[in-house]
């Protein structure tokens, strides 16, 4: 029997023996509304399953019942013996549907319209001219109503039979206060031998009477314990203590390893060695007891999608992948809702109408995607869809309106940055809502529940191209893996879903500790990565054992917030049982609790997120999108706020570069200065640094103190000599792109002065010849950059592009003409992407994409069109010619963004 | 007796204080206190303990007794005492208090002693503020006064001023 089937079966059965004993309870206490809501709870999740399962017999009468009790939850019926017998009957339906149904795996033939039409004309107030009304006490009530139910077209009155029974049960139930005997001879007794199909009701009606005087048909009897056999019921509770002392017994344990690793040749080794197998292997078996595929969190969701689809008069196609990963119960639980709810908010929110798809060039069925798989220790789970992204403008207009931010702060934000309002506490973009989403489960309740279980949930859109929501998430809550990591003589833990990656500081190399206004950053790959000292957070003591520079970092992630944590020494990982810490120390953010480690020693076990939010990161920064590498690049200055180092060189004017593009700042005696083949070297460690100027007019100075701007990449350094410089900050940087001297990227107002940006991509063409054109040499030194070919005519557009693309880990070669790609392309040289101008002198970027796709090599490239001509004429050319994808060409976001997806995972992430 | 307000809503403490009952005696800086014998769960000599950064300064820790964590309470400094002097060891009393554990950190823990309720007396208005929030009333012993801890307020580390504004 199919194991979703067999679930059902269990559970319902159980659900319908407690609705007996209430609905018992609730003919006795008619006006207890906490009885009802939970007898109708249990109807609709009756209900609810059936629909899921595809059995429309069970379904209509669970919902007829439910449709009654909905009535008496409303007051607008009361509780009467009518009522109750009612409902009584129709869950005896149910039942002997469902003997049926475990024996056959099939429901029987037949339908219930007799029954459902008694319990519809009782709902709509019709049955209220039953006799039953007049006597509100059961026994009276069923001595004197016999015939109270009009007797259907098998001419059998099936209600009395039931009656005794449940009322008999509910006169045990008070006598004897045996509550949960009453329900169990119910169940067996309704479970009887094949039902002949078409008089159901009949034998549906019998066996009740037979269960007084006989036992019930042995084959049902079998059949019911066949299941039972193969799958017990138990408490989670009980699995929830076996999982505690079991954790405690891995502790033990490993304290026990511990000890004995301190003693050679200790007779104890050999039991110990037995017990510690003997422990992992009943520490794997409790965790395989809570271990369920996610699967089963997802079997809700095609039943979902499919009456969304039909609701919304939208296409939908739900794809799951990685059902079968599995994780543990009590994680699996707390997800469903927000899955649920993600998946919801998917199909609602974000995948279009068809007619609005087919307008955008999508094909008119959406897709919602779910994926999980294990990574590293965690669960991820993504929730994609192919729709249209945020609206972000609508959030945007919301939260200046629920006051969560300023109209100025928003005016600030990037897309990424104010998408994450959608998490902010009742934060629901209300015209959108519609009778799907929005339904008191908002986003904010979403994420504080992946919170609650040590999970992330990061959020990633594009406008036009859809959402994705990824989830990561333990997989498990007893026993987490954790970083033990020393600081100033004490020791901590670091739970090791929050952290990424490990960076050992050094005085002398790239990952030096660096301090604006004393607050410590450390470069990691191009981007500046804010530092938190353990130390300082945790006030530990007044002096620091350790320089800063021999730190270690480890880097953690709290939601988009990626930040650095200074520690003295890391041990390595050790399984950790999380016990929350006492009472008093409650308070303090920086822990989530404490525990014992191998060796006997308590240990705190760190808060990334407290200690996240007491370094400063408000919920605002933390909400930045820093996961997002390239947001301090000039190619994401619209509404970014990126850190600009401001400097003077060659006149008055300040001139600035983005700080993520400086290795570091360096001042050297300019005596120190020499000369190579004529131009300007600098020894530095131990390699000849080539120095350049501003513009060429520009005198280097021969005495003095002389400041340099160091750039890096691929073991080699340039100096760029500056006179002054001035200052750090961060701004928002709106270039105007109007300025095109060799050199500078445009002007822009920094600190209220007209400042120009510089290219550093000219400056490093002009220190080696051939920065950008190895293309066998990897970008970035540790990552596979994907090789770019880049097609402009405009030598400004190339000059442009060219460092952004570059920082974006891109290998790029450039090409003035699309004859001169076609020959590059065509002399062997290899391209991962291409990036074309579509208006070019000669041979246009239609043509050029028309002509690459007819060669077998470049058939699959992804071809993505620049263009200033947005015309749709011209986006459906370019699809037609068989360009990937269309970018205005000012929207440099847009085009990264669009080759971060093609690539999947850019090259310098 | 002018504390009786601050007391009041806990008045099983004082009464079971004043009704007499065995103690484990302890000395902290030459005073000696005493706790009814049952809250006691155990008496621990010199423990290992994790200091809590950021914790209040009361708290000097936490230790691990047999697999369970407790909360070590620097009695001393509870009671607005200098550090203790010398290198002596001092011991731990581990309490339970509405289901935790700490331990409280004295110097030296004495023996079990059956007081009758004559000898009790309640709090002296000229005990010091900080001492009188703590303590659930005293014994004149022989030859010396016995100071009993409330356990419960002396866990309570926020109401430490709250005896001065009574």
């Amino acid at each position: 029997m199919d194991d979703l089937l067999r679930d059902f079966l269990t559970e319902t059965n159980e659900n319908l023996g407690m609705l007996d004993t209430e609905l018992v309870k609730l003919e006795q206490n008619p006006n207890d509304p906490g009885l009802v809501s939970s007898i109708f709870r249990m109807m609709h999740t009756i209900k609810g399953t059936c629909g899921f399962l595809g059995l429309p017999r069970l379904e209509k009468v669970a919902h007829a019942g439910e449709n009654l009790l909905d009535k008496i939850r409303d007051k607008e019926l009361v509780a009467d013996t009518t009522a109750v017998s009612l409902i009584l009957e129709s869950i005896d339906r149910i039942k002997s549907l469902l003997s049926v149904l475990e024996q056959t795996e099939a429901e029987p033939e037949g339908d219930d319209a007799d029954l459902i039409q008694r319990l519809n004309d009782f709902a709509a107030g019709k049955g209220a001219a039953a006799p039953a009304a007049a006597t509100p006490v059961p026994l009276q009530a069923l001595a004197s109503t016999p015939a109270e139910p009009e007797p259907d077209e098998h001419g059998f009155v099936p209600v009395p039979a039931h009656k005794t029974a449940a009322v008999a049960d509910a006169i045990a139930a008070e006598k004897g206060g045996a509550t949960q005997a009453a329900p169990v001879p119910v169940p067996v007794a309704a479970a009887p031998a094949p039902v002949p199909a078409p008089p159901v009701p009949a034998s549906a009606a019998k066996p009740p009477v037979a269960a007084a005087s006989a036992p019930p048909p042995a084959k049902a009897e079998t059949a019911e314990s066949a299941i039972a056999a193969s799958s017990i019921r138990v408490n989670v509770d009980v699995l929830e203590n076996l999982m505690t002392m079991v954790s405690e017994l891995v502790l033990t344990r490993n304290q026990l390893l511990q000890i004995l690793r301190s003693q050679k040749d200790s007779e104890f080794a050999a039991p110990l060695q037995r017990l510690n197998h003997v422990t992992s292997e009943l520490q794997e078996g409790v965790m395989k007891t809570r271990m369920q595929p996610i699967g089963n969190a997802w079997s809700k969701l095609p039943r979902l999608i499919r009456d969304l689809s039909h609701e919304l008069g939208k296409k939908i196609d739900l794809l799951m992948h990685g059902q079968e990963t599995e994780l543990d119960r009590q994680v699996l639980e707390l997800i469903k809702d927000p899955l649920t709810h993600l998946v919801r908010n998917c199909a609602d929110h974000g995948l279009e109408p068809p007619d609005e798809r087919r307008a955008a060039g999508k094909p008119e069925t959406g897709k919602v995607i779910l994926n999980a798989f294990h990574e590293g220790g965690h669960i991820i789970i993504e929730i994609k869809d192919d729709g249209r992204g945020l609206n972000i403008d609508r959030i945007k207009q919301k939260a200046v309106q629920n006051g969560v931010a300023t109209e100025a702060e928003i005016a600030a934000m990037s897309d990424q940055q104010a998408a994450q309002f959608i998490f902010a506490a009742g934060f629901s973009t209300a015209a959108q809502v519609t009778s799907v989403s929005g339904r008191g489960v908002g986003m904010d309740v979403v994420r504080t529940n992946i919170e609650k279980i040590g999970g992330t949930v990061e959020l990633k859109f594009q406008r036009g191209k859809g959402t994705a929501f990824v989830i990561k998430i333990p997989l498990t809550l007893a026993i987490v893996s954790a970083l033990i990591v020393e600081c100033s003589g004490e020791r901590f833990a670091i739970p090791q879903i929050s952290v990424l990656e490990l960076v050992r500081a050094h005085g002398n190399s790239e990952t030096t500790v660096e301090r604006v206004n004393d607050a410590p950053f450390l470069r990691l790959r191009n981007r500046l990565l804010p530092l938190v000292s353990l130390h300082d957070t945790l006030r530990l003591g007044e002096t620091r054992t350790m320089d800063d520079d021999k730190s270690f970092i480890v880097v953690t992630q709290v939601g988009n917030y990626t930040f650095g944590i200074m520690v003295d020494r890391v041990f390595d990982t050790e399984e950790i049982v999380v016990k929350p810490v006492a009472p008093i120390l409650r308070d303090i953010p920086m822990f989530s609790g404490n525990t014992i480690l191998g060796d006997g020693s308590v240990i705190m076990i760190l808060d990334p997120n407290g200690i996240a939010a007491s370094s400063g990161a408000s919920a605002a920064t933390m909400s930045e999108a820093q996961a997002d590498h390239a947001a301090t690049e000039v190619a994401r200055s619209e509404g970014e706020r990126v850190a600009l180092l401001v400097f003077r060189a060659g006149g008055q004017a300040p001139k600035a570069v983005p700080l993520s593009l400086i290795a570091r700042l360096e001042e050297t005696d300019a005596a120190q200065i020499e000369y190579s083949d004529g131009k300007p070297v600098l020894q530095y460690r131990g390699k000849l640094m080539p120095l350049v100027t501003i513009d060429p007019s520009y005198g280097i100075r021969s005495e003095g103190r002389q400041p340099i701007l160091v750039f890096a990449d691929r073991n080699r350094n340039m100096g760029l000599l500056v006179d002054e410089i001035v200052d750090i900050v961060e701004e928002r940087l709106s270039i105007e792109m109007n300025n095109a001297r060799p050199g500078m990227v445009g002007s822009a107002i920094i600190s209220g002065k007209a400042t120009d940006v510089i290219d550093t991509a000219h400056y490093l063409a002009q220190a080696f010849g051939d920065w950008f054109g190895k293309s066998d040499q990897p970008f970035g030194a540790q990552s596979q950059a994907r090789r770019l070919l880049l097609v402009d005519d405009s030598p400004f557009f190339r000059n442009l592009l060219q460092p952004i693309l570059q920082v974006a880990g891109y290998d790029v070669t450039t090409a003035d003409t699309a004859a001169q790609a076609l020959t590059l392309c065509e002399s062997g040289r290899e391209f991962d992407v291409i990036v074309s101008d579509i208006e070019m002198p000669g041979m246009s970027g239609f043509d050029f994409a028309e002509t690459l796709r007819r060669t077998e090599k470049f058939r699959e490239t992804p071809i993505l069109a620049l263009s200033s001509h947005t015309h749709p004429a011209d986006i459906d050319r370019a699809r037609r010619v068989g360009f990937t994808d269309f970018i205005p060409k000012l929207d440099r976001e847009g085009l990264l963004a669009s080759l971060s997806e093609l690539g999947g995972r850019s090259a310098a992430e | 007796m002018s504390n009786l307000p601050a007391i009041a809503n806990k008045p099983g403490a004082v009464e079971a204080a004043a009704a007499g009952s065995d103690f484990v005696t302890m000395t902290v800086a030459d005073q000696l206190f005493g706790i009814p014998v049952l809250t006691v769960q155990d008496v621990l000599g010199p423990q290992r303990i994790t200091r809590v950064p950021l914790a209040p300064p009361e708290v000097a820790g936490a230790l691990n007794l047999r697999g369970r964590i407790v909360t070590a309470i620097d009695v001393r400094r509870r009671l607005g005492l200098p550090k203790r002097e010398g290198t002596a060891a001092g011991m731990n009393v581990v309490v339970d208090f509405k289901g935790e554990l700490y331990a409280l950190m004295v110097d030296n823990v004495g023996e079990v002693l059956s007081l009758s309720a004559d000898a009790y007396e309640r709090n002296p208005a000229t005990l010091d503020p900080r001492w009188r929030d703590v303590s659930a009333g005293i014994y004149r012993l022989k030859g010396k006064l016995l100071v009993v801890l409330e356990v419960a307020r002396l866990l309570d580390l926020k109401v430490k001023r709250g005896a001065e504004a009574a």
